[in-house]
């Protein structure tokens, strides 16, 4: 009696294990997925204002998960600003009045361009695992796909968002929903993705709606419009200079 | 008798100058406390029209409903023709339209990268037009503390404080970084040609004040404001007529199915002010209440020690023949006498050292340094015509109060008794 309850022990452990695999291990691929040595995209942001709709047109340049050069293209408005990220360091040339402006503090929560996203989200570390503990909540379908539903709790309090849930392609491991809270417990920001291609041999999700849950309107569509991985970008773009050129 | 009581009390100090004294202090604490209290619910209902309520405020309905949010995105359209409909149907108030904005204020090095920054609370408002009343309404010329007033639409004033924190001198150039309505980002260069302090801690943290011409192309706002602020031609606050007015303009021009449809709120239906104001009353009334009676009995209590102390005299004037009812009366009259020339005195004095207060004041800035409300960091009292009669509540009326209640006591004084009395 005693062995039969030690082996039923034994299976409903590794049956459960089987279901649910470490979630860090999770994490840990999908870091994987969304990191590469470079990267050159051309994309789009449709912000939904109450009275119309702007379409933003940029391209960046990646590198690696510190460095990045975004120009954007257009509305007539905005053509023209750069943004530089190295490291820690976050700088925007305006063409308007030919200042190279440091985004720091009170200017890292402003939102970008008026969507829905803020500097403090391009500044954060990509790398999920270097951040938060996870946690797997349970299971869902999204889109079509199985998901596990992963709670992140941050490993220290001076991050932007202290929790979030994330849903995670079973197969494909790319995160397909994600709701980004306050220390508080209150809601900020939720991400959708609403379609998936593979490109490069990689999967990666070409529109998503971003939603800044303390702003009215209906969030900012992400539109991917090309993508390009492990590209030769050669230094100069990744420079101060380049800002003004 | 008056005449022959008048110089008795003259003549012999010992019967009126206590008396006299005692009046004449309460009547001039009254007076003050009275007049302080004034002054405070003055200063805060001035303070919150001039930098942010108006008498009254118009703005689109969604804006209104979100006003803490300052979301100039539903800012109101086609102002220009707006203004003009109030000045023709309103003619007894003046208009004036205000972008309030929300920005960083950059001050460049000399190679045009970030030096020092700060988060700004912009006010753009109409002081270079020729219908300028914005420079007396936030008092410009008496704030300024560095430099000079803008003469063209691209340059600022900056509070005095931020300009300290951001090491910003006269003639600097800054970058102002903000969203347009449209909530695109926006950068423009100003040149700060001086600094202010409004003397409320909540505007000179982080101020910016330019002209309304010099934010709209920048804001994407041409012929759009956030707000209309109206004031009466002569500036004084009339709490009921200005209800009458808000009801009949939300009843012809707002529609409540429209969000971008005007709506104009008096100055008690913004930021909570009708609350405040309701405790600002209330306790204010309690407090001079209990102070008026205090002051009463204390110089009803003279009265009574009074005709107390002159318990010997009463006796004599009894013992001689004066008749009790004549007694009695002269004991009034003269309380009136001692009572009237004291509230005149305490009053007087009350009033002049109350003046002084409202226009010196008194600095109290040290202990606002965080508060978000806009209430003046040098608090004032204000002389009204209650000023002047106040006093006379405690003064006069206790007085005469406290000489009846004692004199009843001649009444129950028997001849037969007095000389056993005088002899002890």
């Amino acid at each position: 009696m005693k062995e039969n309850i030690i082996w039923l022990l034994f299976f409903l452990s590794t049956a459960v294990f089987a279901q649910n695999p470490d979630p860090n291990w999770i994490l840990s691929k999908v870091d994987q997925n969304i990191t590469a040595r470079n990267r050159v995209s051309e994309a789009e942001m449709v912000i939904h204002g109450r009275h119309v709709a702007r379409t933003v047109r940029s391209i960046s340049w990646i590198k690696g998960t510190e460095t990045a050069f975004t120009e954007y293209l257009a509305p007539p408005r905005e053509k023209g600003t750069k943004m530089l990220k190295q490291k820690d360091n976050l700088w925007t040339y305006f063409p308007r009045t030919d200042r190279t402006v440091l985004i720091a503090g009170h200017l890292l929560h402003q939102s970008i361009m008026g969507s829905d996203l803020s500097y403090s989200d391009l500044m954060e570390d990509p790398k999920l695992q270097n951040l938060y503990n996870a946690e797997i909540l349970g299971e869902e379908t999204l889109i079509d796909r199985r998901c596990w539903i992963l709670e992140l709790v941050a490993k220290e309090k001076e991050v932007s968002y202290y929790k979030r849930k994330i849903w995670v392609d079973k197969e494909r491991f790319i995160v397909l929903k994600e709701n980004r809270y306050a220390l508080s417990g209150r809601l900020i920001k939720t991400t959708d993705v609403q379609k998936i291609e593979k490109i490069d041999g990689r999967w990666v999700p070409i529109k998503i709606i971003f939603k800044d849950q303390l702003k009215s309107g209906k969030g900012t569509e992400f539109n991917l419009i090309s993508i390009k991985f492990n590209d030769n970008i050669p230094d100069y773009v990744f420079s101060k200079a380049n800002l003004k050129k | 008798m008056i005449h022959f009581l008048f110089k008795g009390l003259i003549r012999d100090p010992s019967r009126s100058l206590l008396p006299l004294l005692t009046v004449i202090a309460g009547v001039m604490l009254t007076v003050i406390m009275y007049s302080w209290i004034q002054g405070t619910e003055t200063d805060m209902i001035s303070s919150n029209a001039n930098f942010n309520t108006g008498h009254v405020k118009i703005m689109s309905r969604a804006y209104a409903e979100e006003a803490a949010l300052i979301p100039n995105d539903l800012a109101l359209l086609n102002v220009g023709h707006l203004l003009k409909t109030l000045k023709d149907e309103y003619p007894q108030m003046v208009w004036t339209p205000r972008i309030r904005f929300r920005g960083i204020l950059d001050i460049p090095d000399e190679n045009g990268e970030t030096k020092y920054q700060g988060p700004a609370a912009g006010l753009a408002v109409d002081f270079l037009s020729s219908e300028n009343i914005e420079t007396n309404i936030l008092n410009l010329h008496k704030a300024l503390v560095r430099g000079r007033l803008p003469r063209s639409s691209n340059e600022i004033l900056v509070g005095d404080q931020f300009a300290r924190a951001l090491n910003l001198e006269v003639g600097q150039k800054a970058t102002l970084i903000s969203s347009t309505m449209y909530g695109s980002q926006t950068t423009e260069n100003y040149i700060v040609v001086g600094t202010i302090r409004f003397g409320v801690s909540a505007m000179d943290r982080g101020a910016i004040i330019i002209d309304i011409t010099g934010i709209q192309p920048v804001l994407d706002m041409s012929d759009a404001s956030g707000e209309i602020l109206g004031f009466y031609s002569d500036f004084i606050y009339r709490d009921k007529q200005l209800a009458l007015l808000k009801n009949e303009f939300n009843k012809r021009f707002s529609d409540p199915e429209d969000d971008f449809s005007p709506v104009m709120l008096s100055l008690r239906d913004q930021m909570g002010l009708a609350q405040t104001l309701k405790m600002v009353d209330y306790f204010s009334t309690i407090l001079i209440s209990i102070f008026v009676i205090v002051m009463a009995i204390v110089l009803w209590n003279a009265g009574l020690m009074g005709s107390l102390r002159r318990y010997g005299e009463i006796g004599v004037r009894l013992a001689i023949g004066e008749e009790k009812g004549h007694l009695y009366r002269s004991m009034i009259v003269e309380s009136v006498l001692i009572g009237s020339v004291g509230s005149i005195i305490g009053s007087a004095i009350g009033v002049a050292f109350a003046y002084y207060l409202q226009v010196h004041g008194i600095d109290i800035s040290a202990m606002l340094k965080n508060a978000s409300m806009l209430i003046s960091d040098v608090v004032r009292a204000r002389v009204t015509p209650m000023s002047y009669f106040i006093g006379f509540l405690p003064g006069l009326v206790a007085t005469i109060l406290g000489t009846s209640i004692s004199g009843i006591g001649i009444y129950k004084r028997q001849t037969s008794e007095l000389f056993k009395e005088l002899e002890g």
